[in-house]
């Protein structure tokens, strides 16, 4: 297995398979949305492309938390945060793009700026005209944020629920901050009104699905990111360190290191996903900060299945239909009991999630045939022995 | 009787304790300990419950730092009261816990390959490949501990002697200096302690070891040096019979 060539490492059946249907939603949504005839049954609608976009980021988001709960068991129920800094960093862009379309036409500052008195534009809100600066943002400051938070938070060894509590922490005094109109970022409306992204308009059918092909492709490379760091042998350490975290220490490794190194990654790849989620929206508000999201996302991970990556994509999906579907019917107002009831049912009754699940009945299945096979094998050796036997007595 | 009087700076000893005191909310853990291993030897730690045995091995592996007195390893090369748990197994000290402690849910061959001494770094681990030699290696440890059968088990499959013993593999993997073994045969059949007792035999031809363990019949097939610890501190040191022959010994230990 070791010895197996890096490529058939990286890409197993279940990783094949996910970034085969990815590819084929990024091609058949665009194509039927931009060239069936409206009201042919291969027509999809732009809201569809929307929406299906926003779960592509979704997905993403729940991508970056399985990295690090499934494989090192490091449960962050903060990670809306990083996924929120990183539609800021784009939102901000989006909202220096609007120059003097605003309703106060001001070429520099956006219009809640204008509303608030401010005669200038903050220092942080400088260099966000750029797309390559503001992209770098995307990663850089969840980034940052995210190796000074676990910095702190692992060499001190907090692990387990306190560090669950003070990632919500984390998340919750973002979005404490982001509500204030003095903080800079729109307070409690956010950024929106966004006209156009690299010259495009981001209303536009061909933006939109534009965006969402490129969403896919985000998927598909950190996607490509993470099993390439789970098989290899840095992979094998991390799930050393989430189960037995002090054997590793006393073999030599630096757990720290290790779980830093991958937080920021996480943290990082939660960016992009806000930064793709929010032109695909429209608005990025404080309330994405909210503690309750960053426990929706971990939810999604937990149906999907943990510590299989494709799970959590899955997942994700899985319960983002749900809540649109439920959200927009009759059932609106009881969604959250029955989000509460999928993550108590799932606990319950396949703490495995979906892929999880299927893995261990596959392999289970495998199993009783190579056990069969290899009966059928004993036999038919000692069917060839045991004739030898009665001729040699002859 | 068992004070040391070497400096630590000119001592020989492979491990050398000084003086060693740890107390949790003023129950003293070690009191006073003192006591050196020499290069080559293996010594047996005896003693009952609460006697400070593991909290001595949480001392020497840096998991617990002394409230008083000197850890040095390798002739008074390396201070551990000054070093974390990484450094000091990178240093060579190799630590069997006294529950067996493997990863689960890797193989055999994935444990072993995780404990071979190599650059433990971040970078290293996330573009690092195999080779022959290590595979040898990894046979050849496999080979010591008799699991090469089971190599590409999942080690949480394992029986528990059999995965006492893929600790101790995991040990000589690392290639320490210093073997710490926390009670190696709890759990096991006497014809697994008697075998166990041969590994770790085998095992001191090259290296050190320490091994803390209850089985009195167990610490008699090892036949080396033992030391009887008590309310933190050494009660008596010698041979088996001299020790188990100890009045003190015998009164607070191996019973009447």
């Amino acid at each position: 297995m070791m010895t197996s060539h890096p490529l058939i490492r990286l890409l197993d059946r279940g990783s094949t398979l996910f970034l085969v249907l990815l590819a084929a939603f990024a091609i058949a949504i665009p194509v039927s949305n931009l060239l069936m005839p409206e009201g042919s049954a291969l027509h999809v609608s732009t809201y569809f492309v929307a929406l299906f976009g926003k779960y592509v980021c979704y997905g993403l988001l729940a991508l970056s938390i399985d990295l690090i709960w499934g494989y090192v068991g490091i449960l962050s129920l903060g990670h809306g945060a990083f996924f929120a800094l990183g539609g800021n960093a784009m939102g901000m862009y989006l909202m220096r793009q609007i120059g003097d379309r605003g309703v106060y036409a001001n070429p520099i500052l956006p219009d809640f700026m204008v509303f608030l008195n401010w005669s200038e534009l903050p220092f942080f809100w400088y260099g966000f005209n750029s797309f390559a600066y503001a992209m770098l943002m995307v990663l850089l400051v969840p980034g940052l944020l995210a190796f000074v938070f676990g910095w702190f938070a692992f060499r001190s060894r907090v692990t387990g629920v306190y560090l669950s509590i003070i990632t919500q922490a984390m998340t919750y005094a973002l979005l404490l901050g982001f509500f204030r109109n003095n903080f800079g970022f729109g307070g409690n409306n956010g950024l929106t009104d966004f006209k156009d992204i690299l010259g495009f308009n981001v209303q536009a059918e061909g933006t939109r699905n534009a965006l969402l092909v490129i969403s896919c492709m985000a998927l598909a490379v950190c996607f490509l990111i993470c099993r390439a760091i789970v098989t290899s042998k840095f992979g094998k350490v991390l799930i050393g360190i989430r189960d037995a975290e002090s054997r590793t220490r006393f073999l030599g490794y630096r757990v720290e290191a290790y779980k830093l190194f991958v937080f920021t990654v996480s943290a990082c790849m939660a960016g992009v996903a806000g930064a793709l989620y929010v032109p695909q929206v429209g608005i990025i508000n404080p309330g994405e900060f909210a503690p309750g999201n960053s426990i929706e996302a971990v939810i999604w991970v937990a149906v999907g299945g943990r510590g299989t990556l494709t799970g959590a994509v899955l997942g994700a999906f899985v319960v983002n239909y749900a809540k649109t579907f439920f959200t927009s019917g009759a059932l609106a107002p009881y969604w959250l009991f029955m989000l509460g009831g999928l993550f108590i049912g799932t606990t319950l009754f396949m703490p495995r999630g979906i892929i999880g699940t299927y893995n261990n009945w596959r392999a289970g299945r495998a199993d009783k045939v190579e056990a069969r096979s290899a009966e059928a094998k004993a036999a038919a050796e000692n069917g060839a022995a045991s004739p030898a036997q009665p001729s040699a007595a002859e | 009787m068992a004070t040391v009087q070497a400096d630590p700076k000119t001592t020989s000893a492979l491990l050398y304790l000084d003086g060693i005191s740890v107390s949790f909310d003023g129950f003293k853990a070690l009191n006073e300990l003192s006591f050196i291993v020499e290069p080559g030897e293996m010594r047996a730690i005896i003693g009952p419950n609460g006697a400070g045995k593991t909290t001595m091995m949480d001392v020497i592996t840096g998991k617990t730092r002394p409230d008083e007195g000197d850890v040095f390893f390798q002739g008074g090369q390396f201070d551990l009261s000054k070093l974390d748990e990484t450094e000091i197994a990178t240093l060579g000290i190799g630590r069997k816990f006294q529950k067996p402690t493997v990863f689960e849910m890797h193989t055999v061959e994935d444990n072993l390959q995780l404990s071979l001494k190599n650059d433990r770094s971040v970078k290293a681990t996330l573009f690092w490949q195999s080779s022959v030699e290590q595979e040898a290696r990894i046979d050849q440890v496999l080979d010591i501990v008799r699991l090469k059968h089971l190599r590409a088990r999942i080690a949480g499959s394992l029986s528990h002697g059999q995965k006492q013993w893929l600790e101790i593999a995991m040990l000589l993997a690392q290639d320490p200096k210093l073997l710490l073994v926390d009670e190696p045969v709890a759990g096991m059949t006497d014809v697994e302690a008697m075998q166990t007792a041969e590994l770790l035999r085998e095992i001191n031809k090259t290296k050190t070891v320490v091994v803390v363990e209850h089985d009195m019949a167990f610490v008699r097939e090892l036949g080396v040096k033992v030391t009887c610890l008590h309310e933190g501190s050494v009660l008596a040191e010698g041979s088996i019979d001299q020790v188990s022959t100890n009045d003190r010994v015998v009164e607070v230990y191996l019973g009447r």
